[in-house]
């Protein structure tokens, strides 16, 4: 039998990964993956929420976070773009420019 | 007589006529005319006005036009009490007035005449600017004389002080000349000094300025033994007088006054300026005549000059500079007698005191007349001689000009005292006065007189006789000017011409070269060619002289002494004005003036004096002995400068010291130069380092405090405010190098730190839960 626990470290385990992935990563285009792995560990939790306490809004919530995280990815990788051109290159350790 | 007013009045419109419009717009026949029509008219009223206070009895000689006041009354504190102090323009007639204005007028008019000849060299404005002065000198001469109180006189005696200043300056662009005029004006104002302390002092002790009532007051007051008020009030005013009347030691001006035209000197001598201080004495005859200590001042001092004087013009050869001295010389004896007459009149001999005021009064008189007629025919050889003064550079100078010859030598011999020519009269009548009063005094005056006749026949020989010694002339014509230097006689076609061929060479001249090519004055006939020798002038200045050398002859003549068998009019005439108003010739003839009384009282020993008496006889006999040492000393000279020339240069070269001293006038410039002009120098140059010292020196120390200050002040500003300020800057920004690590840019590090600020803050809430 499947519990909401077995989801919640379902979701748990994926956000660790995305997390380590965010910090951990050098390559901006991974850590952009690894933001989406964090949201989708969300998204499993408001839909296992939603089906155990058998109320619609946790699944409304879902596929709003799917439509802005599409709507992030567009905003994203169009800043990484118009960066890669300037820099010619995606390393996130070349990108100090808020430094004092 | 009530147009008296209108005598000064006339010269005065004359002088605004030609000194407004004239300098402007006349030529030179119209300021001529404008000038001598205002002396013209001038003249003719103050004959009428003479011969007006001639048909009045003799005790009622005495008139005063009131015109209203000047200075309205104010009360002022005097001496008695508070007084009224006011000024009228007020003039008075009376017999010593009476005589000055004919005098200042008469010989004033002559000049003017002479002068429209005389000055034709200058250019138009010049003449008429010169006639405007000499009017204004007379003006205000007039005022002078006629003011009926001291502060009127004071206007007219400062007025002539300035016009004399003007005069003698005339040729300003002359460095000489303009020194020679401030001079004048300088040692004028030190008289000018006291005189207006007298006055100060005649209204304190008088309460009025009024001669009338300051003389009447002061005859009802002793005669001062010892010297009081009255003694102070006559030395001011006395030192007023030797300022404008030249006398020792403020005589220095007069001589360096021959920087001027001619006849501004002949003005100046003659008529008017000099003859105001003895005059001045004269008006205030009866403060005079208490004042005995100032009185025997009077005396020496106005002999002293007159020998002094007199030995320096013995060597002069300046013609003028001879002419000047004896100026100063002449105007000694009229102190002298003036003196003596107060001195008598002090001691009780109102008869003699009052004669030898009017001997005074009446060589002032007689000398007007001389003294204008030597300087005016002086004028005229220097014109003649275009520009020379020098004597030593004329002679025989008779040939060219026989009518100055004639005219000049009338002049000489009255001066001298030949008897019967006007000096003889009036010279005599100081002298007598003199015998009887003092005979040290008089022993002066007769060595005056030797001298006065030597000098000026030395003059008269080195100009007129011996031979020609001046420079050649340029000739128009060979053969002409052969004839004429063979001949002697002036070239007929050159009567009116004025050489400027010497003019560079003489720089006292007769004015400085102008080119006058215009039609305008070429009109007047005066060519200005090369010098074509000496020449007689022409008519306009030969007529004053004959008149005058008429005058210089019969001027004598209305005081012929009772001893020669005259009734002494004119001393009779003019006895009035030497008394108070109560104290007429008749009450003084009854037994005794009130200052004789007055003596009586404080010291009986002078009462007991009868005065002093001589016969007749004996008086003839005075007469005859000054008339032979007149003689004396011109036939010495003659015999010096005609005869043998080579005697008077080794005279000269034998008492060397004694020329060098008398010929440097006793180094009295050169002494007023070390002392009175050096020290006012010196101590303006002393007031200068006081002002540059310690005031600068307070003005800049006070600079120097506020720099300082603000020097203090600038070092808190940039050291503790900017100070404080920079500390904060300073610490934020060391601080920063710390505190910047944080922001290394890198966002992963960013979002670890949130991570484990997050863990943090979660572990706090676990933890303290």
């Amino acid at each position: 039998m499947i519990t909401p626990t077995h989801y919640m470290l379902l979701s748990a385990a994926l956000f660790m990964i995305g997390v380590a992935g965010v910090l951990l990563r050098r390559n901006i285009i991974v850590i952009f993956m690894s933001i989406e792995l964090i949201l989708n560990a969300v998204n499993i939790n408001l839909v296992a929420f939603s089906y155990q306490l058998q109320n619609g809004i946790g699944q409304v919530f879902a596929i709003f976070v799917i439509a802005v995280a599409a709507a992030e990815a567009a905003v994203g990788l169009g800043i990484i773009l118009a960066f890669y051109r300037n820099k010619e290159t995606v390393n996130i350790d070349e990108m100090n420019l808020m430094r004092w | 007589m009530d147009l008296i007013w209108l005598i000064p009045i006339l010269p005065g419109i004359g002088a605004a006529i030609n000194g407004l419009v004239g300098i402007r717009s006349f030529n030179r026949q119209t300021s001529g005319l404008v000038a001598c029509a205002a002396m013209a008219a001038a003249l003719g009223l103050s004959i009428y006005a003479f011969a007006e206070l001639l048909g009045l009895p003799a005790d009622a000689r005495d008139h005063v036009v009131d015109l209203g006041y000047w200075i309205p009354p104010i009360p002022l504190q005097t001496a008695q009490g508070i007084g009224s102090f006011e000024v009228p323009w007020a003039f008075r007639l009376d017999p010593l007035s009476g005589m000055m204005i004919l005098v200042v007028t008469g010989i004033g008019f002559l000049i003017h005449i002479y002068s429209t000849a005389y000055m034709l060299d200058e250019p138009r404005g010049g003449y008429a600017r010169f006639f405007c002065y000499l009017n204004l000198f007379c003006f205000f001469m007039l005022i002078l004389v006629l003011g009926s109180t001291f502060l009127t006189m004071f206007v007219g005696w400062e007025g002539v002080g300035l016009c004399s200043y003007l005069l003698i300056g005339y040729w300003y662009e002359k460095k000489s000349a303009s020194d020679a005029g401030k001079k004048a004006f300088l040692v004028n104002r030190i008289g000018d000094w006291g005189f207006i302390l007298g006055v100060f002092l005649v209204f304190y002790t008088f309460g009025s300025l009024d001669f009338r009532v300051v003389a009447n007051a002061a005859a009802s007051m002793p005669v001062e033994a010892q010297f009081g008020v009255i003694s102070l009030i006559c030395l001011l005013l006395f030192i007023g007088a030797t300022g404008k009347s030249a006398q020792i030691p403020l005589y220095v001006w007069l001589p360096d006054a021959m920087e001027g035209p001619t006849p501004v000197s002949a003005l100046i001598h003659a008529a008017t300026m000099v003859t105001a201080g003895v005059y001045m004495v004269g008006r205030n005859a009866v403060l005079f005549g208490h004042a005995p200590i100032v009185a025997q001042v009077v005396m020496i001092v106005g002999a002293l000059t007159a020998f002094m004087a007199a030995t320096i013009g013995l060597v002069q050869y300046d013609i003028k500079r001879v002419l000047a001295y004896s100026t100063v010389s002449q105007l000694g004896y009229m102190f002298l007698a003036m003196g003596v007459g107060a001195y008598a009149t002090a001691h009780g001999w109102p008869h003699i005191g009052l004669a030898a005021f009017a001997a005074g009064a009446f060589h002032l008189m007689t000398h007007a007349f001389f003294k204008a007629l030597l300087f005016l025919g002086s004028g005229s050889v220097i014109h003649a001689m275009a520009g020379e003064q020098d004597m030593r550079r004329m002679g025989d100078l008779r040939r060219y000009m026989p009518v100055t010859y004639m005219t000049m030598m009338i002049g000489t011999l009255a001066i001298a005292g030949i008897f019967p020519l006007a000096g003889f009269f009036s010279k005599d009548e100081i002298l007598f006065r003199a015998f009887l009063t003092n005979k040290m005094i008089w022993g002066l005056g007769v060595m005056t007189a030797l001298m006065t006749a030597f000098y000026m026949f030395r003059l008269m020989s080195m100009t007129f006789l011996g031979k020609y010694r001046g420079a050649a002339w340029e000739h128009t014509t060979p053969a002409a000017s052969h004839a004429a230097a063979a001949h002697g006689v002036p070239h007929p076609a050159d009567a009116h011409a004025h050489g400027q061929a010497n003019k560079a060479q003489h720089d006292v001249s007769h004015g400085p070269a102008h080119d006058h090519g215009s039609a305008q004055d070429a009109a007047h006939g005066h060519g200005h060619g090369p010098w074509h020798g000496p020449h007689e002038s022409p008519q306009a200045m030969t007529l004053p002289l004959m008149v005058l050398a008429v005058g210089a002859i019969v001027a004598g003549f209305v005081s012929i002494p009772p001893a020669l068998g005259g009734g002494a009019v004119l001393e009779h005439f003019l006895e009035p004005s030497f008394t108070a108003q109560e104290v007429g010739l008749a009450a003084s003839e009854g037994a005794a003036a009130p200052a004789a009384e007055a003596v009586a009282a404080t010291s009986p020993a002078e009462a007991a004096h009868e005065e002093p008496h001589i016969s007749h006889a004996a008086e003839l006999g005075l007469m005859a002995f000054s008339v032979m040492i007149a003689l004396i000393g011109i036939v010495a000279a003659y015999r010096l400068y005609v005869l043998s020339p080579q005697t008077a240069d080794g005279l000269k070269e034998r008492y060397a010291g004694a020329h060098n001293l008398l010929y440097n006038k006793y180094y009295v410039d050169e002494l007023y130069d070390a002392t009175f002009v050096a020290g006012t120098k010196k101590s303006s140059v002393g007031l200068w380092g006081f002002d540059r010292r310690v005031v600068d020196g307070a003005v800049n120390g006070s600079g120097w405090l506020t720099v300082f200050l603000s020097w203090v002040s600038s070092l808190i500003d940039r050291y503790v405010v900017d100070g404080a300020v920079n500390l904060v800057g300073r610490t934020s920004e060391e601080s920063s190098f710390v505190f910047r690590r944080v922001q290394t840019g890198l966002v992963q590090n960013y979002a670890l730190l949130m991570l484990a600020g997050v863990c943090v803050f979660v572990s706090i809430y676990l933890l303290v839960r």
